[in-house]
């Protein structure tokens, strides 16, 4: 019998510590089949940040640096300028990248740095449990915003592939969502063509990923997934936002 | 001039002054060696990128002075807690706050304790001379790399602004150990390479530190350096550090023309902080006086180090427009307690 679906080399034979629902799991499958995709794990060197995704050294099998919370691009740019030769990724949520890191992100894609950027939106903190983000939508009720998120009070949500698209040095910028099997297919067919930008050495490419969390969303599975459809994409449209291959 | 004979590969930093020369110079010339600068977007970037250049296995540095140095402890605690060298240049200038660009010595405490948080220490050299900028840079290097402890080479304004002649000796090349802990792709080692600080592992953490704290000792045996001038007959001894020991320097030789047995003691390493010479001195010489620019910082070391029944007085200077004491004050200050 011809074996059609296994698991990524990239990734290692491990339980993840990620909860039931959440998408981080996925997401991590599609940077894995990339990694796999173009032959470059031996080459490539990950950045974790601090959140959810600081356990990336825990389930790939690469080489892995931990950032500073929201330093990621930064201490991309260090490893990618100290080895222009290798594959460097950074992995962050949104409070490590749109809030505490919004300086290191902007700067590092204005240099149009030569790495690629995984940046996971869930509209939430999910690691401290459940606080308001950077990309919390407006009303949406969290442990810090326990009437609902007030855009007077505290801003509206950042939406990054947007912002980033704007800067003349990003050369790639995508919003990919992974909560049905389409979107998962184009998910999959953006993060490659993300990576590709590396490896042909075309300048930053970022790729914004929605993700449910169900655990701090106070919903289960499903209904976390379902609410990745009807209230976070029609705020945080998918779409390619820049390719610098079609100007 | 140093970092690049050092062969630092990437330079990281943001303009403050008194230190702006460093990356005005190394903007100039690191390029042409093949190496990385770039003139970042904040202090913290410039740490955070010098972060990931040393866990990429090169040599990187940054510099600045008293209000990015406070930036940059976030990413020097990274690098102490994931075992990183890396080097760090601080020309000190006034503070708290803004404070102001005149020579200070009141970050003493904030280098030599560590200066950010969870524990640590990091290597602190302290030049009194252009030639010793030089010198002491080169060594920062190879001692941040043999220990794995980020080092800092600590000057202030005086040191950082002055011209002087240097003779380029670049030191006799060490046997440095392979940095097999880098990453650098799986494909040139043998296992995943992970950099980090997040240790949760049962009893991970603590034997971290106990680790650390036996190489903090081993520094403090291999690598303690000082400079004594005229100590040997002395019945008081100065002591300061940098820029303020020159001109303590000075005060000494016209207390030894006045006919007084005076000598003086200058720390080259601030951590680990010789108290060995300390310790060997104040068996004999019971008088001590530490002279800083600031309200007494270094002077608790001293008197941690010297013998029970040894004193130490201090007179010091708080940093400021003005408050640069001449060889004619310590003189006095010399002869008061002569």
């Amino acid at each position: 019998m011809k074996q059609v679906f296994s698991r990524p080399a990239s990734l290692k034979d491990v339980q993840t510590h990620f909860c039931p629902g959440c998408h981080h799991g996925g997401i991590h499958r599609l940077v894995a089949e990339a990694l796999d995709e173009f032959n470059i794990r031996d080459k490539t060197i990950g950045c974790a940040s601090v959140g959810c995704s600081v356990f990336l050294y825990g389930y790939f099998d690469i080489d892995v640096v931990e950032s500073p919370h929201g330093r990621a691009p930064a201490v991309a740019t260090g490893v990618k300028r100290a080895r222009p030769d290798r594959m460097v990724f950074t992995y962050q949520g949104d409070g490590d990248l749109a809030a505490i890191g919004t300086s290191e992100i902007i700067h590092a894609a204005n240099r149009g740095e030569d790495i690629t950027v995984i940046f996971v939106n869930n509209t939430t903190y999910g690691m401290t449990g459940g606080q308001m983000a950077p990309t919390t939508m407006p009303g949406q009720k969290t442990s810090t915003s326990p009437y609902g998120r007030d855009i007077k009070n505290d801003g509206a949500p950042f939406k990054m592939a947007e912002l980033l698209s704007n800067l003349e040095g990003v050369a790639f910028s995508a919003r990919v969502a992974v909560n049905n099997p389409k979107n998962v297919l184009q998910a999959k067919k953006l993060i490659k063509t993300a990576f590709r930008y590396q490896v042909e050495q075309k300048g930053f490419s970022f790729i914004e990923a929605l993700s449910s969390c169900p655990t701090n969303w106070g919903m289960n599975p499903l209904a976390a997934n379902e609410r990745v459809g009807s209230e976070m994409i029609p705020y945080f449209p998918l779409g390619v936002y820049k390719n610098t291959e079609n100007l | 001039m140093a970092a690049i004979e050092a062969g630092v590969r990437c330079y990281f930093g943001y303009p403050i002054t008194p230190q702006s020369d460093i990356p005005e110079y190394l903007s100039r010339e690191l390029p042409k060696t093949g190496g990385t600068f770039i003139q970042v977007e904040s202090e913290i970037a410039a740490i955070n990128m010098v972060l990931g250049a040393s866990a990429a296995g090169v040599r990187a540095m940054t510099s600045s002075s008293g209000p990015g140095i406070s930036l940059k402890q976030e990413g020097i605690s990274y690098m102490a807690g994931s075992e990183l060298p890396g080097v760090i240049v601080d020309i000190m200038r006034q503070g708290p706050g803004l404070g102001g660009i005149d020579a200070s010595q009141a970050d003493y405490y904030q280098a030599t304790r560590g200066g950010g948080h969870g524990g640590y220490r990091i290597i602190v050299l302290a030049p009194n001379s252009v030639q010793e900028m030089y010198d002491l840079t080169m060594l920062a290097f190879d001692l941040s790399d043999i220990y794995r402890i980020p080092a800092m080479v600590l000057a202030d304004s005086v040191i950082g602004q002055m011209k002087e002649s240097v003779t380029a000796n670049p030191r006799p090349t060490t046997v440095l150990p392979e940095k097999n802990w880098a990453v650098r792709g799986r494909g040139e080692g043998e296992q995943q390479n992970v950099v980090k600080s997040l240790k949760l592992g049962d009893g991970e953490m603590e034997a971290f530190h106990w680790a650390m704290h036996a190489r903090y000792q081993e520094l403090g045996e291999k690598e303690s350096r000082w400079e004594e001038y005229r100590t040997e007959d002395a019945d008081l001894i100065v002591t300061a550090f940098g820029s303020t020991a020159r001109i303590a320097r000075t005060a000494v030789e016209m207390a030894r023309e006045a006919g007084h047995k005076v000598g003086l003691l200058r720390p080259i390493t601030l951590f680990p902080f010789p108290k060995q010479v300390y310790e060997a001195l104040s068996q004999r010489c019971k008088r001590f006086l530490d002279i800083e620019l600031s309200t007494g910082q270094m002077v608790d070391d001293v008197r941690l180090s010297i013998a029970r029944d040894a004193e130490v007085d201090f007179y010091g200077r708080p940093p400021g427009a003005g408050s640069l004491p001449t060889p004619e004050e310590l003189y006095e200050q010399i002869k008061k307690r002569y």
